[in-house]
Formats: structure tokens, sequence, C-alpha cells
């Protein structure tokens, strides 16, 4: 399996090509709208493909790190929230921000790499953005 | 999710016929969005020779939504913001029993943009969107001023601590784990401004809900979310940066300044703005799209409503996560 292709991303971008070249051309304009969602959304998958795992780590790292203790990441997130929650930790917390910060812009390196606020956070710190695809018509108006 | 009747045209035809007390013939009858289950359709009702051009509100898809008022509720206000020369299509008569089209009103048809990345880039609103913050202050200030004495008595009063009081309960209740949000919750709940008397909040008023002309705002729509509650949740509202379209350096909808908006909503006889207090609410909104996000992308996952674009606005989270901790720091 390994190396052969297709690889999955490989699989990820004809079924985009089929929707873009085959389906919208020939479907009204409500339904070529939700194909261009279905698009974008098959990008999110293959940009979590990317970087989710390394991110995910980085995250872990930091999580055990800020709470002082080992343990699985979405239990130690749980209890993040809780001690935010009940004030034994401080939001004005610096170390609790840049956790947030990072974790956050992470996501959104997936999520939505076009996002104004996440472009603007990249512009400030002077980071390169990854050229990753362009993100558009995935909400509501 | 139900289907509106097949002899819906006959139906509107009697209604308009019984409301408006004279021969009327309806057509161009069709949905404005989402098939045949949509709320909102437009029609031209011909009165002798005179056609008039309308739209048709009907009780949304999938029941009751205790946050949203109803139909007859949403037309009272319309009806009222008008006195108070707010920007508003005109109703022209309400629905009752009797049409069998349950709750709904007919209002005047106007015509203009709505989308808000047009408003945004089209050169025919570059002359509006120079007025157009300015503007949102001056109808803000008016529908706040509404006396609250002759509003509908079904509003519920929503004031801060009882807002994030049932933000909370639900936010609870998906046991999803964000700790970006339990940071605003903290904060929210740590700095809510002191506020004696609570008004008619429009409750949607943003980007997106306006019909605009290259002249400004032709009418405000959307009143479905209004309340009672404290005016400087409608000015945080439009602040909030998912209604920006990607203008970031534009806190107002995109298109204008907060101190536009600030002085629009004072010169229109509005109190004094803290742009604290607005601050506050921008936080709030932020938080509240966010989970409105949560809810949408499980309104898909529990299978209420299987859709793409609902499991995909899920991931729009992040994006009011990124928000709230720039508002935050």
């Amino acid at each position: 399996m390994a190396g052969n292709r297709p690889t999955s991303f490989d699989l990820i971008e004809a079924v985009c090509e089929f929707l873009e070249n085959k389906i919208i051309p020939k479907v009204d304009s409500y339904t070529a709208f939700h194909a261009r969602v279905a698009i974008n959304t098959l990008g999110i998958v293959k940009r979590e493909m990317e970087l989710g795992n390394d991110l995910s780590t980085e995250e872990h790292k930091r999580l055990s790190r800020l709470l002082k203790q080992d343990g699985h990441p979405d239990e130690l997130n749980s209890l993040l929230c809780r001690k935010i929650r009940d004030g034994s930790i401080d939001y004005s917390d610096t170390d609790l921000i840049n956790h947030l910060k990072k974790t956050t812009l992470g996501k959104l390196s997936i999520d939505n790499p076009e996002y104004s606020a996440y472009k603007k956070e990249l512009a400030r710190e002077g980071e390169s953005s990854r050229s990753l695809p362009r993100e558009n018509s995935r909400g509501t108006e | 999710m139900t289907e509106h009747p097949d002899d819906l045209a006959e139906l509107l035809t009697a209604a308009s016929v019984r409301h408006l007390q004279c021969p009327v013939i309806v057509e161009n009858l069709r949905p404005l969005s989402g098939g045949a289950s949509a709320d909102t359709w437009r029609f031209d009702a011909l009165l002798g020779k005179e056609r008039k051009e309308l739209i048709l509100r009907l009780a949304p898809p999938g029941g009751r939504d205790p946050i949203r008022i109803d139909r007859k509720t949403e037309a009272q206000l319309q009806q009222l913001a008008i006195k108070a020369e707010v920007p508003v299509a005109p109703v022209l008569f309400v629905l009752d029993e009797e049409d069998g089209l349950g709750m709904g009103y007919a209002m005047e048809r106007i015509e203009g943009e709505t989308i808000a990345r047009k408003i945004l880039s089209n050169e025919e609103y570059a002359k509006a969107r120079t007025q157009l913050a300015q503007q949102c202050g001056e109808i803000l200030a008016r529908i706040h001023s509404i006396e609250t004495g002759t509003l509908p008595s079904s509003l519920q009063a929503l004031p801060a601590e009882k807002l994030l009081k049932t933000m909370r309960s639900l936010y609870t209740a998906f046991e999803q784990d964000h700790p970006v949000f339990e940071f605003a919750f903290r904060w929210l709940l740590d700095h809510i401004p002191e506020n004696k008397t609570l008004r008619l909040v429009h409750g949607d008023f943003r980007n997106g809900n306006f019909i605009v002309g290259p002249e400004g705002i032709r009418a405000v729509l959307d009143w479905e979310l209004a309340h009672l509650g404290n005016p400087m949740e409608d000015l945080g509202w439009i602040c909030v940066n998912s209604w920006r379209f990607g203008n970031i350096d534009l806190p107002v909808g995109g298109f204008g300044t907060r101190e536009q908006l600030f002085a629009g909503y004072e010169a229109a006889g509005g109190k004094k703005v803290d742009p604290k207090v607005v601050h506050f609410w921008e936080v709030f909104g932020t938080l509240k799209w966010g989970f409105a996000c949560i809810m949408q992308a499980f309104t898909h996952l529990m299978g209420a409503k299987r859709s793409v674009e609902l499991a995909a606005i899920g991931r729009r989270v992040s994006e009011t996560e990124i928000d709230l901790l720039n508002l935050l720091q």
C-alpha cells in the first residue's frame, strides 16, 4: 500500500474534478452551490490529511505542559475547559492565551486558510502563508 | 420538512381577495429559494389594472422554533417599525385561520441587493458604502426608540444574563469541548454591562439582512429574532467579523467604521454610545455565531436535516475562535 497510487489525495482530487467538470455545469444553481460546498469540504479533508497529525501532536504537547499532566488529548482538552470554566486557570494567563492562539491558527490552516483574520494574523507574524487551495462558498450569506 | 400545499396559488388568491376586499389575480408565484418547502415566496397581485409586486412570508418549515417570533408578531413589528421611520417593506395583509395557510403575511416587494458580498464589491453601491455605517446607526436609533408599551406582548425579554444562561445550557448539551468558547463565556460573565431599560432589539441586524440600492438601505429584513434586550446588542452584532465578509478593517458590516455607526446612532436620537458596551456585545455576538455553527452542524449530524452545507458550517467554528481571541487579548 505504501506509496502506491492512487493515494487518497488522488481519489479526493478525482471526485473534486468530477463535481467541478461534470456535475456543476449540468445542475441548477441551488444544487451547483452545494456541489461547490462539497468541493471545498473535500479541501478541508485534504488539508487535514496533510497537516492534522503534526498539529494534533503539537497541541497535545502544549496541553500536557499547560496542565502539567499527561493523558489522552481529548481528556486533557476537556480538563482545560473545566479549569477555564471554574476559574482555576485565569483567562488572562499568557500561557493559556498562547496555547489557544496556536491551536486556533492550526485549526484555521485546515478549516479555512482564506479567512480574513487568519491571513491578517499570518501577515502580522511575518510568516509566509503556505500555498493552499482557495476557500469559497462554505456557508450562508 | 413541511411542503406547502399544491393549491398554494388558489389559497393565496382567496386570501388576497378576502383581505384586500377586491377581485385579485395572483401571478408569478415562485419560492425565493429552497423549492416547495420555502417560507418566502414572490408573487404579483393584479388588482384591476394595478399590478402589486409582493412577498409572501409563511411559517418556516420544521415547525415552531422557540427563539423565533411567529409571523403575526413579525408583521406587527414591521408595521410599528414603519411608523418609527425605519426602512421596512410595508405589510399589505396578515393571514388568519380562515385562510388555511398557517401564520403568514404579504408585504411589498422592494427591489435591490441583499447579497452582502455584492453590496461590498459592486461599483453601483460605491457611494452607498460610504454612508451605510452612519445609516445603520440612524436606523438602529429609530428601532430602539419604539415605545415598548406599544410592542406585541409575546416578545421575550432577553437581557444579557438570560441570553448567556440559555446559550450556556444549550452549549453544554452538545458536549463539545471548545476551550476558546469557555474563555469567552468566562469573560462575558465577568463583564456584563449594567442596563436598566430593555428596548426592542432587532436581533439579526447585519450585512445580509438589508435590501440596498445605490442610495443606501431600502429595507431591513428578517425580524424573526426580535426581542426585548439591551439595545447595544444590535450595535455589537453588526460589527462581528463574520458579517464583514473579508473586509476585516471595516468593522461595521465590512463597509464602515464604528465611529460612523455611533455618530449616526447619536445623531438620530439614540443615547450616547459606550464603546466598551458595544465591545461586550461584539464578543457575545461572535460567540453566538460560533455556537450557531455548532448547532447547524448537529442539525446534520443528528439527522434532522442531512446536508453537506450544514456539515461544513461546523468547521467555521475556528473562524469565530480566532475572532474571539483577537477581541479578548
